[in-house]
């Protein structure tokens, strides 16, 4: 799960981590006013969105007057922020985040996450900060240390040290940068954290050091034992499609395609879309009803599919395993005397009861289209979305 | 011989008192698995399907000699079951729960690190199907029926993705010496290369399909192993031609997020090491026939005629 940056900031000071000033706004009258509050005679109003690359996209403006403010907020509003990695539809701008302007001397790069190959916690660090990572990353990767951290000892102090004289911070400044990491590091620890990103760090004209920017998501499945956490979910930030799923306990990702599919496990699920994709279509989204795939669970899963308007054809794959195709059959069936299924319906069922659940969609009298294996659905469906045309 | 498990493997059923935990014994012991016992804290002294239940693995290994593992325990207590398997001497365990938080697991592997490695107890999951030596011992959650005995591994991260590899396979009369799930999780017990290194040593083995997806660098590794050391041929595919960088695709572990990390890097770089990739999920049984059959070895065994 993603926070917004003001929300990450909040986290970090509350563990020691040094944040500009700051406040949100929900509407323009307000952003002025935090200039007030905050003081200072130059603010910087930064759109509360969940995607990187906001500098880019004007959504981060530097102003020097409340009335600058007012306007840069007025324009932010309601707009959606399309940015390099923000996906096309963009992400809705409702909140802003007003702080102060800080005077930058330099820009350096920490962040934490979870190293795949180690199974362990690393600390990425960079003294040339402020750029995108994965740009640093590509064209000059020896400019990015890499600290590993022992679960069992945790973050020591002599590699905070290590970072901190390795970002090449002046020696009255290593003890100070050392505990920011290591509050940090906490932070990310005991939030049950999977990134948290500062980029920049700032070194300030007076030598100070601070978060200017942060983002930070989470293990959703440790979000049950950090419910202040789980209430920072912002739905606005997040495709309707999908939050409509999440709330019924359906894995579901949008995509762009025309095929809506419903499948029963994760990598069967992607091999299928694969299988779509082979055949000439597109799948409009990933959808894995998982183990129990009871009548009802079937419904919800229909639902959540049909509520994407570009589907033109269902396709739905099922292994029965503990799951029964017959139970999986009869989902179906029901689903088609609830909601007016007006597209084409392709339907593969293997495993566990085939023979009673083939014969229960052939009984049903219904117009779906069966197919026996893998490859025959998916080249059904794609037939089926041309006919559609 | 298979790898992991056969018939005559001793099993304790972690959490064996839960709906999901007693449905799925029951499952294990109709299909031959030899389950001895069961552990609930607070619950020992009880039966379940004629088994004994214990507070504790340690007793339940004391009193039955088990020696392999299913955890079916509840994602907020699961890491730690597994690391009370590990310390009452269980050799190999199967976690199935899904939804364990990532630091519990790194504090699983950093505990187990505690055992030099000939003595460490080999994990699989979480988050996984579990492993059956087909006709011999089942120690997960997969139907049994559609799998046949036979001399070909299968090692896969997904679960029913690994059961379509399992029935094509059968269709063409092809059997499995044993089929491993290793999981969707991005932290797991055992990954590819652990269990390849099996089955390249397993003498009932011919040769090995592995079925991986997106995200991660455990097919890599897998790819490396299979390079430098098999002598078996390795069949794969890789699911997520078409996932979308950045996005989580059901499982925890199945996110691009990393050069090298797509289906088709993957692809590539499996091919490069001399595997046979499946080109498309529905032709994973006819590309092993095909195989096989470069190879002069035949799918099935005298086994076979044990099929359930």
């Amino acid at each position: 799960m993603d926070i917004h940056e003001y929300q990450a900031k909040e986290i970090l000071a509350r563990f020691g981590v040094p944040v500009p000033r700051g406040g949100l706004a929900y509407n323009p009258e307000q952003a002025s006013y935090r200039c007030t509050e905050i003081g200072g005679s130059a603010w910087v109003v930064k759109a509360q969105v969940h995607t990187g690359g906001r500098g880019n996209a004007g959504g981060v403006r530097l102003c020097h007057s409340d009335c600058a403010v007012q306007d840069a907020a007025s324009a932010m509003f309601g707009q959606r922020l399309v940015t390099a990695q923000s996906g096309p539809d963009g992400k809705l701008i409702y909140r802003v985040y007003v702080e102060e302007a800080t005077d930058i001397a330099r820009e350096l790069y920490f962040c934490i996450v979870l190293d795949r190959r180690s199974e362990r916690v690393v600390i990425i660090t960079s003294a040339q900060g402020g750029v995108e990572i994965e740009e640093l990353a590509a064209t000059k990767p020896e400019a990015l240390v890499r600290t590993t951290i022992d679960p069992a000892a945790g973050f020591l102090e002599f590699q905070a040290r290590e970072i901190a004289f390795t970002l090449g911070l002046r020696p009255g400044q290593i003890a100070e940068a050392s505990r920011i990491f290591r509050r940090a590091y906490r932070a990310f620890r005991d939030l049950d954290a999977t990134l948290l990103e500062i980029n920049p760090l700032a070194v300030t004209g007076t030598g100070g050091i601070v978060a200017l920017d942060a983002k930070m998501s989470f293990d959703d499945n440790a979000l049950f034992r950090h419910p202040d956490i789980s209430e920072l979910r912002d739905r606005s930030q997040e495709d309707a499609r999908e939050s409509h799923a999440a709330d019924r306990g359906l894995a579901y990702v949008g995509l762009s395609g025309n095929i809506g599919c419903i499948i029963n496990g994760a990598g069967l699920a992607m091999a299928t879309m694969d299988m779509i994709k082979i055949a000439g279509g597109e799948p409009a989204n990933f959808l894995d009803i998982g183990g129990g795939a009871s009548p009802a669970r079937v419904l919800k899963a229909f639902r959540a599919v049909l509520r994407d308007t570009g589907v033109k054809v269902m396709l739905i794959n099922i292994f029965a395993g503990i799951n029964r195709c017959d139970w999986v059959a009869e989902g179906i069936v029901t689903a088609f005397k609830e909601i007016d299924v007006t597209i084409p319906v392709v339907v593969r069922l293997a495993g566990t009861h085939v023979e009673q659940g083939q014969r229960i969609l052939n009984d049903s009298g219904l117009p779906i289209i069966t197919a026996d294996t893998l490859a025959e659905a998916a080249h059904k469906a794609v037939t089926a979305v041309r006919a559609s045309d | 011989m298979a790898i992991l498990i056969d018939e005559h493997t001793r099993v304790v059923v972690q959490g064996i008192t839960g709906g999901i935990g007693r449905f799925h014994a029951e499952e294990m012991i109709d299909y031959g698995t030899t389950v001895v016992a069961g552990v609930t804290p607070g619950k020992g002294g009880e039966r379940v399907l004629d088994r004994p239940v214990f507070n504790t693995v340690k007793d339940a290994v004391a009193h039955t000699g088990a020696s392999a593992a299913i955890v079916f325990v509840p994602p907020p207590f699961a890491a730690d079951s597994i690391m009370e398997a590990a310390d009452a001497g269980i050799r190999f365990c199967v976690c199935v729960t899904d939804g364990i938080p990532l630091q519990d697991m790194m504090r699983v592997k950093r505990y187990m690190r505690r055992y030099k490695a000939r003595a460490r107890m080999t994990l699989t999951g979480p988050n996984c199907a579990g492993t059956i030596s087909p006709g011999r011992a089942l120690l997960g959650i997969m139907p049994g029926h559609i799998y046949l005995p036979g001399r070909i591994g299968i090692v896969s991260r997904s679960g029913t993705l690994g059961y379509e590899a399992a029935s094509q396979m059968k269709a063409r009369g092809i059997g499995v010496s044993t089929s491993v799930g290793i999981g969707g999780d991005p932290v797991n017990g055992t990954s590819f290369r652990d269990h390849l290194e099996l089955f390249e040593a397993d003498p009932d083995t011919d040769a090995v399909v592995m079925v991986g997806e997106i995200g991660g660098p455990q097919e890599a590794e897998g790819a490396d192993y299979v390079r430098a050391h098999m002598t078996k041929p390795v069949i794969a595919y890789i699911a997520g031609l078409s996932a979308p960088k950045g996005r989580k695709m059901g499982h925890a572990g199945a996110i691009v997020s990393a050069v090298g990390e797509s289906a088709q890097e993957k692809t590539e770089l499996l091919a490069a090491a001399g595997i046979t990739m499946a080109p498309n999920p529905s032709c994973i049984g006819e590309t092993v026939a095909r195989v096989l059959s470069e190879h002069g070895l035949v799918g099935g065994s005298s086994r076979a005629a044990m099929s359930r």
